[in-house]
Parts: structure tokens; C-alpha cells; sequence
């Protein structure tokens, strides 16, 4: 049967004339059966199964974009992708369930043990920067930067109940209520950012705004001149007519950096810039059309990113990840540490090394 | 004469009285119809002036994209009619028969008045249960993966108690004259329940599954749970081919996705373009709930014209 058939009938199908189509069309089996440029070993593997990758919503958009140019670009392939989260796609990954796992932290050290004792391996591929963005309303006309250590005074658990005024945190700032706004406990976003702020992952105080979707906050900060919140980039870029991001400066008396491509690019947007995973099952590897979508990511993850709003990594880094895969270098660069302020620059370091 | 016309003074004062706490109630009730009318109509009106114009015939028959201008419900709405079909095999043959037998043979003991309280409560739980349910049972023990088949029959778990429970009333709501007749002419209790009392009570009963399939249309926590894909750019297999046997049940192991949770995404979504989108879809998604109710008062009005007793 030809292709152009198969995704005739499906269109036709969507105006109701569902049986006479389809009974016209041939024997019609699933449009996966179709693909003319796959060799036929991948052909039993795909009409059986799509790729299937879950996890993050962070890194949704990216693996989304990737897998709608992909399909687009080889008709017959078939890809899906679900959001159940880092911690939750992990779980899954690690009981063989899906082929490629979404994270926006690397694997953590139960992760590990689980994938271990089903016999999982796995190869670790970072894909893209995210900068965590710190913003404000833009009718608060008091702030523009501020310093790790105040956001820690803000954020740590001693200051529920007693920070609650602008001009607690800093004198030069007014006597004004100081409402929060952050990502929910069960987020990796929530992870990373207490994890780099308090120092402990998971440590922060409790009495803020906290929302899963990330479009809530926006519209928290968006009307309240006294907010102060945090969330990835793309949903600032996506709404800087509503917020104001500030500048970041790591340390007393060190420069403070805007969050943007090139200041996550050169490093200098730290700690809040982070790397981003997708974990790819070694057995799935071995399938034609894993191989062949995996060498799509990252011809065009570079490109892709920037589309969605995310930071590619320089093209030097694709080259050195995708040499892992050629050369099945298993396993993760990070032994189930926590990736905190790590550079671009450091994390090729780490991947060459490796 | 004096004493009589103040009494009926009183009385006069009594009933304005009483007309006033009337007139009262009324507009309290009137008010209460109100809000939760104007509610609605400002939700609705609201929705569709955000997502009328995406609602193009492209708009059916697109796939989902990370582009909101490219962006349709394809996967989603054949996705969720596929799964409504699940749902209704599985819940209206299951729903009636339980329904039948509690009414028509059950009697009254503890064993039925425990399955009568505990379908009642079922009716009770929330759906993030039946989801966490089918997760453990259907994806995990069963081994049917994230698929239509699997959605199919949570939803109709979710729905079965409220089958039942309309089953019963619709079947209680039949004169017992009618059934000591047909025992009368020497009918058997099956050929009494099947000839008399199912057709009978069949208005009730659909009424009874339609608003069963209306609350699962919108469940979005039991899919979600199940670990429903969000991007798919694929249909289910064709139910019919040309080739011998002709029906396939290939469909119930696809994967798939659904309007709410199509919805939902785009909601979530950084690109505040998408929310025109959830908007549209979230129209459809009504349209589809207000058809199947519009069918549902059809066949009503059919079944009971032929009703003659």
C-alpha cells in the first residue's frame, strides 16, 4: 500500500466516512507499516511500537518540537510524547516502559539503583540550558538585581513567617509586603532552585505560591506590584510584557547578569542555569528507528531549542555526545550527584573526560 | 361586628405576609437560577470569543504542533470518541444487568443491601482513584500499557455505579401491575423482564448512560494517571479494511490522547498563543457533551411515543 493513502484515509476518516474510505484504500494497516525510507528490519519494531518518551515538562517542548519535525521529515515514523515528570518519566524509564526518558536534573542515585536491578543501561545525553529566571512586576520600580544570598534570605525555611517585608532583606528596599510566587514541591524546577539557593534540595520555606503550571505564577507576578517568583525561561520570554526578570549575581561584590542565550552560553548567567537530559534506553538504541530519531535530535536540537526558547549548547558538545552513543558509552557523567552551576563550559569538560 | 372586622384585618395581614415570604422565595430561586446561568454563559461567551476563530476545519484535521497557528484536535478527538466507545461497551451492558438484577431477582437481603451501599459510595470517589486503579490493574498487572482499551475501561468503571443506580430507578419507576400482567399470561420472569419491563424503563436507563458518558467525556485525572501520551501525531488503527475479516481490533492497543487532556496542555503551555487553542478545543469538547445529550433527549422522545400503557 502507498503512504499517501494511508494518510488519506486518515484525513477522510476525520470527516466521517470512516468505512467506505478506508474499504476503498486497501488493506489498511497501521500508517507505521508504510514508511518507504526504513529498512526492513525496523519495520516489525515500529508497526508494533511507537518511540515513546516521558518525563519533564520542562523538556517537553524541546522533545515535542524535535518528534513533530521528525515525523514530518520521515512519514511513517512514529513518535509520542507524555509529561509525567522527571521523577515519575524516571520511574518509568528505569521499568522499561518507555524508550527515552525527559529529565531537567541527571539521574539520581535510587534512579540508578532501579534501572540497575531491572537491567536497564542507559546512554545520558544533555540536550539544552535552561536559565531559571528570577522576575518581578514591572511596575516595581525598586529592584533590578540582587544577590544569591538575599535570595537565600527570601527562600530559606527560618524565613517563613518572620521575611515578609521588602526592606527585611535589603534596607535600600521599601516597607512593603514581599509575596512569593515559585514552582510546586513536585517539580524539578523546585529542586534545582532550593538546591542552588538553601543549599539542601527541597528546603524551602512554605507560605509562598507555589503552582505546577507555570502559567499561574505568570499571572500571579503579572498583578501583583509586591511579587517575587521564579520559573524557566521560556515562560518569561513568553510573557515579558507582564514581568520584569532580574539580574542574578552569584556572590557579595561580583557583577549581576539578565538571564539570556548568550549570558547562559558564556557562563556568566550562574548558578541559575541549568543542563537538561534526555536518557535513552540501550536496548531501544539497537532499533533502526530509535538510531535514526536519535540522530535527528541532534542534528537539529540546536536549532529546535532556540525555537522553544531554551539554550542550545555549542555544536562542539553535540559532536562530543553523539560520539558516546557511536561508541556505547553507557552510564552517567554525573554518578547521581545533583548538577548545580554547571557551566557549559564545565559540563563539556565533564562529557569529554568521560 | 368591630371584633369580626379587625379578625379580618388580621387576616388580610397574614396572607400579604404570607405572599411576601412567597414572592421572597421566588426571587431567591430566581436569583440562584440566575448565577448559575449567567456563570455559564459567561464561560462559554468567553470561551468562544478566545477560540472561535481557530475553530477552522484545518483545526480537525491537524495533528498537534508546537506551533499554535498549526496546532488541531485530531489525535485528540478521534482519541476520546474511541475511548467513549470503550466506555460505553463496557459500562451499559455491565450497568443494566447489574441494575436488573438487583431490582428484578436480587430480593432483599445483606448481601444486596451491602452492594447497594457500596455502589453508592462508588459513585462517591473521586476519579483520581479509579485512575490510580487502573494504573495498578489494568497498565501494570494486565500489561495493557497506556491504551485506549485501558482508558476505555477506567472511564467505564468510573461510570458504572451512576449506570446502576439510574438502571434502578428507571426500572423502579415501572407499575407492578404491569409485571403481575405479564406473569398473569403465563410469562417466565425473564420473558417479564425482557419484554416488558427493559423496554419500558429504556428512556430512563439512557438518560442514565449519557450522563454516565458526559462526566467521563471530561475526565481528565484517570487518563492522566494512566499515563495518557500529550503529542502524538498518529491515529489508531482503522476499526475496517477491506480484507477479510474486515474489523479489526487493533485500535484498543494504540496509544492515544484525549481532548481534556489536549486542553490541559495547552493551558500549561509558555506561548500564550495556545490558550486561544484550549479555548477552541474546550468549545468542541462541549459541543461533543451537548450533542450526545441532544441525542440522548432524541431517542427519549422516540422510544416513549411507542410506549403505550
Amino acid at each position: 500500500m502507498n503512504p499517501s493513502c494511508a494518510v488519506r484515509t486518515s484525513r477522510i476518516l476525520s470527516i466521517g466516512l470512516a468505512a467506505l474510505a478506508l474499504a476503498a484504500c486497501g488493506p489498511a494497516q497501521p500508517p507505521a507499516a508504510s514508511g518507504d525510507s526504513a529498512p526492513a528490519t525496523g519495520r516489525q519494531a515500529r508497526a508494533a511500537a511507537a518511540i515513546s518518551i516521558d518525563g519533564s515538562s520542562t523538556v517537553f517542548p524541546i522533545s515535542e518540537a524535535i518528534a513533530e519535525e521528525f515525523q514530518m521529515a520521515n512519514r511513517g515514523m512514529r513518535v509520542t510524547v507524555g509529561v509525567s515528570g522527571t521523577g515519575g518519566g524516571m520511574k518509568r524509564f528505569c521499568r522499561g516502559e518507555v524508550d527515552i526518558a525527559n529529565a531537567s536534573r541527571p539521574i539520581q542515585k535510587e534512579e540508578m539503583a532501579a534501572c540497575e536491578s531491572a537491567g536497564i543501561r542507559y546512554f545520558e545525553l544533555p540536550v539544552a540550558y535552561d536559565a531559571l529566571t528570577v522576575v518581578v512586576n514591572p511596575r516595581n520600580d525598586w529592584v533590578s538585581e540582587i544577590t544569591i544570598e538575599e535570595l537565600r534570605k527570601i527562600w530559606e525555611p527560618a524565613a517563613q513567617g518572620t521575611i515578609t517585608r521588602w526592606n527585611q532583606v535589603n534596607p535600600d528596599w521599601p516597607d512593603r509586603p514581599i509575596n512569593l510566587y515559585g514552582a510546586g514541591a513536585d517539580s524539578g524546577t523546585f529542586d534545582y532552585f532550593t538546591e542552588v539557593v538553601t543549599g539542601k534540595a527541597k528546603s524551602s520555606r512554605g507560605d509562598f505560591t507555589a503552582s505546577e503550571d507555570d502559567n499561574v505564577l505568570v499571572q500571579g507576578v503579572a498583578n501583583d506590584v509586591n511579587a517575587l517568583g521564579y520559573m524557566g525561561f521560556a515562560y518569561y520570554v513568553d510573557n515579558r510584557d507582564k514581568m520584569r526578570s532580574l539580574a542574578i549575581a552569584p556572590g557579595e561584590g561580583k557583577p549581576a547578569v539578565q538571564p539570556s542565550i548568550e549570558t547562559v552560553i558564556d557562563g556568566s548567567y550562574m548558578p541559575l542555569s541549568r543542563p537538561m537530559f534526555i536518557y535513552v534506553n540501550a536496548a531501544a538504541y539497537e532499533r533502526a528507528d530509535v538510531r535514526a530519531f536519535l540522530d535527528f535530535y541532534l542534528d537539529n536540537v540546536g536549532r529546535l531549542a532556540e525555537d522553544v526558547n531554551y539554550v542550545p549548547l555549542p555544536a562542539e558538545a553535540y559532536a562530543v555526545i553523539r560520539r558516546h552513543l557511536e561508541e556505547g558509552r553507557l552510564g552517567t557523567v554525573f554518578k547521581g550527584e545533583p548538577a548545580t552551576a554547571v557551566s557549559i563550559e564545565k559540563l563539556l569538560e565533564k562529557e569529554t573526560a568521560f | 361586628m368591630t371584633s369580626q372586622l379587625q379578625n379580618l384585618e388580621q387576616i388580610r395581614d397574614l396572607i400579604a405576609k404570607r405572599k411576601r415570604n412567597d414572592l421572597f422565595f421566588a426571587a431567591l430561586g430566581f436569583a440562584a437560577l440566575s448565577f448559575a446561568f449567567i456563570t455559564f454563559v459567561a464561560l462559554f461567551v468567553d470561551m468562544l470569543i478566545d477560540g472561535w476563530p481557530r475553530l477552522t476545519p484545518s483545526f480537525f484535521t491537524e495533528f498537534a504542533s508546537r506551533r499554535a497557528e498549526n496546532a488541531g484536535i485530531l489525535a485528540a478527538w478521534v482519541g476520546t470518541f474511541l475511548i467513549m466507545l470503550v466506555t460505553a461497551f463496557v459500562a451499559v451492558p455491565i450497568g443494566v444487568a447489574a441494575g436488573i438484577y438487583l431490582e428484578e431477582y436480587g430480593g432483599r437481603n445483606w448481601l444486596t443491601g451491602l452492594i447497594e451501599i457500596n455502589i453508592n459510595n462508588l459513585a462517591g470517589v473521586p476519579s483520581i482513584v479509579y485512575g490510580l486503579l487502573a494504573l495498578g490493574m489494568f497498565v501494570h498487572t494486565f500489561g495493557f500499557g497506556a491504551s485506549v482499551l485501558t482508558a476505555g475501561l477506567t472511564l467505564g468503571l468510573l461510570i458504572l455505579p451512576i449506570v446502576i443506580v439510574a438502571t434502578r430507578e428507571a426500572i423502579r419507576a415501572i407499575p407492578n401491575a404491569i409485571r403481575e400482567a405479564a406473569y398473569a399470561l403465563g410469562a417466565t420472569r425473564w420473558q417479564m423482564v425482557s419484554q416488558h419491563v427493559l423496554p419500558y424503563s429504556m428512556p430512563g436507563i439512557l438518560t442514565g448512560v449519557i450522563i454516565g458518558l458526559s462526566r467521563a467525556i471530561g475526565e481528565t485525572a484517570p487518563i492522566v494517571t494512566i499515563g495518557a501520551v500529550i503529542f502524538i501525531m498518529f491515529l489508531p488503527p482503522a476499526p475496517v479494511h477491506g480484507e477479510f475479516p474486515f474489523i479489526n481490533f487493533d485500535w484498543l492497543w494504540s496509544d492515544f490522547t484525549a481532548l481534556p487532556i489536549q486542553i490541559f496542555n495547552w493551558t500549561s503551555r509558555p506561548d500564550t498563543a495556545f490558550q486561544a487553542n484550549a479555548s477552541a478545543a474546550a468549545l468542541v469538547l462541549v459541543a461533543m457533551t451537548l450533542l450526545m445529550n441532544g441525542l440522548a433527549i432524541w431517542i427519549r422522545y422516540r422510544l416513549r411515543r411507542n410506549l403505550k400503557w
